[in-house]
């Protein structure tokens, strides 16, 4: 029996593990429905919509991953989805509320594109995985078991002995490396990735996705955007193929068969070389 | 009698809050007297001094203190901003006591313009989006347009005070303006005591942030209202011109010289103590005004802390430690 978390999350991981559905381990902090909901949703920063008609479910468990060519809205489902933007039609709830008023940071862990953080800023990497435990601890301090989830996200991602390192000393890779952490140390319910392996080594990537697949197994829910088609077919479950309007929802098996991907991105793409959009 | 009359009148509400400030005040002038009378340093023979070097410590440790969180974010030209609209208030304190002949302190309507103007700032970036140099420009040159006409309006022996606030002085800081700074000083500490996590994260990523639950619009309101509070409180010795400098020029440096978050903190309050202190004696000695004086000791001290990073880099460049592997097996064993 495997389980990564402790106390009231472990119970869920189990519960995943037997084969139980998620509901069963419901431990009262909310209902036992789909984690993310849309429905109809449409939004553009100016008259022309980003994304229209998108209507996406995910349930506790699964490992989704939305895949798109540049500019097909990716990013700005994330934010629909995460309540970061508010949908100008249709609905986006986040664990059976409103995403833009959900306010349990404990519940999601979130790993950008690593272009959000400060670039300047004095703070070592062990700073930054300690912000994961912010949301379970509120106005207080930090507990000797936070600081010991900080040492084992730290040590998962392999960053133990940069824990002490300022962040803007960094390779690319490895301040990625540092943001995982952060989202592993808040012990979520759900992580949502957006292009998570930009600039880390091939031989970590792969590393990288075992682990996602290791969280997954653990019952812990992932939402996975990615540009880069070989990971996504190798890994995920379920794939989301958008752009600007879904063009395909199904399971990995049924999106390589499909013709999805070529009506998607043009003719262009394939999954050779894992990395059919063209990285930019 | 008549004119003790006129105290008791004179004492309002807020006398009665200051009353244990007032206590620590007379305590803390005991303790500079002895000092003084140990060390034979002069300058310590005056209770305005000891007044000046308390108000001085405090503002070495809030102004990095806020700063810190206002540099990191680009945002270090919104103290300029707000002390500015400060310098507003001070007119508006100045102009009221003129016309109505109140008792206000000026300090006091400077901090209530300030936070004002604080809140507007936030509120334009809010609607607009950006914190842009735009909207702050509009918002310093108002205020201090704004208290430039109500001096002006006000004329005749007004003008003569201007300079106290626009440079800061020493030997003004009163023991009500004093007993003021310690109430700011214990609001901004004990705020930032409480929110330190939420700063810290906004701070640092700002989306991150929000999506782990935190109010970013309502944390940075907080700041933009506590910056506000301690330009107020640093303007008695800083002046309105040169106390956007201690929120930005300790933090530079110490920036240039720490690895962590909570090193950068410790190390700038240093700095800017150092600074303070150096800058008041020597300000004494030399009787020049305080508030330059902190200030080029400031840039000094900067300089050398750039020198100091620069020779750390170099040698820091030689250990590069190993870097471990993603283990998806490491989350397995560590439960069990």
């Amino acid at each position: 029996m495997s389980a990564l978390r402790n106390g009231e999350s472990a119970e869920s991981a189990e519960a995943a593990d037997t084969g139980l559905a998620a509901d069963d381990a419901d431990d009262g902090r909310g209902s036992s429905g789909p984690l993310v909901e849309l429905a109809d949703v449409e939004f553009g920063y100016t008259a022309t919509p980003v994304v229209e008609d998108i209507s996406l479910r995910i349930d506790p468990g699964e490992y989704v991953a939305i895949v798109g060519p540049n500019g097909s809205g990716k990013s700005t489902l994330m934010k629909l989805i995460l309540g970061l933007l508010r949908p100008d039609e249709g609905s986006a709830r986040l664990f059976g509320e409103p995403s833009h008023a959900f306010d349990d940071g404990a519940r999601i862990g979130y790993v950008a594109q690593h272009a959000s953080a400060s670039k300047e800023m004095p703070i070592t990497v062990r700073e930054v995985v300690k912000m994961g435990r912010f949301p379970h601890v509120g106005f207080g301090r930090l507990s000797a078991e936070d600081h010991r989830i900080v040492d084992e996200a730290l040590a998962t991602v392999g960053m133990s002995d940069f824990a002490n390192r300022r962040v803007t000393k960094l390779s690319g890779g490895q301040r990625q490396r540092a943001f995982i952490a952060r989202a592993l140390a808040g012990e979520a319910d759900l992580l949502v990735l957006d292009e998570p392996t930009v600039g880390v080594d091939a031989e970590s990537v792969d590393a990288f996705y075992d682990l996602l697949e290791a969280l997954n197994e653990e019952g812990i829910t992932i939402l996975l955007i990615e540009h880069d088609l070989g990971a996504v077919t190798d890994h995920a479950r379920r794939v989301v193929c958008l752009n600007r309007e879904v063009y395909f929802d199904g399971p990995t098996d049924e999106f390589v068969e499909s013709d999805a991907l070529a009506r998607a991105f043009g003719t262009a793409a394939s999954f050779a070389g894992g990395s059919g959009g063209g990285r930019t | 009698m008549p004119v003790e009359l006129f105290a008791v009148l004179q004492a309002g509400p807020l006398d009665a809050v200051l009353a244990p400030f007032y206590w620590f005040l007379a305590l803390w002038s005991d303790l500079l007297f002895a000092v003084g009378d140990a060390t034979g340093l002069g300058f310590l023979d005056y209770r305005f001094m000891h007044r000046a070097i308390l108000v001085g410590l405090c503002i070495g440790v809030m102004a990095p203190l806020i700063g810190t969180f206002l540099v990191h974010r680009q945002l270090a030209l919104i103290g300029d901003a707000l002390a500015h609209t400060a310098f507003a208030g001070v007119a508006v304190g100045l102009f009221l006591n003129g016309v109505f002949s109140l008792g206000v302190s000026p300090y006091l309507t400077a901090v209530v313009v300030a936070v004002i103007a604080a809140l507007l700032i936030e509120l334009i970036s809010e609607a607009t989006d950006a914190y842009n140099d735009v909207s702050m420009a509009i918002v310093l040159s108002t205020g201090f347009a704004l208290g430039t006409v109500l001096i002006s309006l006000n004329a005749g022996g007004l003008a003569v005070g201007i300079n106290q606030y626009l440079f800061g002085n020493l030997s003004t800081v009163s023991a009500e303006n004093a007993a003021i700074l310690l109430v700011l000083f214990a609001v901004i500490v004990g705020t930032v005591a409480l929110t330190r996590n939420q700063l810290l994260y906004v701070t640092f990523d700002e989306t991150a942030a929000a999506v782990s639950g935190i109010s970013v619009t309502w944390y940075n309101r907080v700041m933009v209202m506590l910056t506000a509070l301690v330009v107020v409180g640093a303007m008695q010795i800083m002046g309105v011109i040169l106390v956007a400098a201690m929120l930005v020029v300790p933090v530079a440096g110490a920036a240039q010289v720490s690895q962590s978050f909570s090193e950068s903190l410790l190390v700038s309050v240093v700095l800017a103590e150092l600074a303070v202190l150096l800058g008041i004696g020597a300000s004494y000695y030399g009787e020049a005004t305080a508030g330059g004086v902190i200030v080029l000791f400031a840039v000094g001290i900067y300089v050398v802390a750039v020198a100091i990073g620069k020779v750390q880099a170099r040698a820091g460049e030689d250990a590069t430690p190993e870097l471990g592997s993603i283990d998806a097996a490491e989350t397995r064993s560590n439960s069990d």
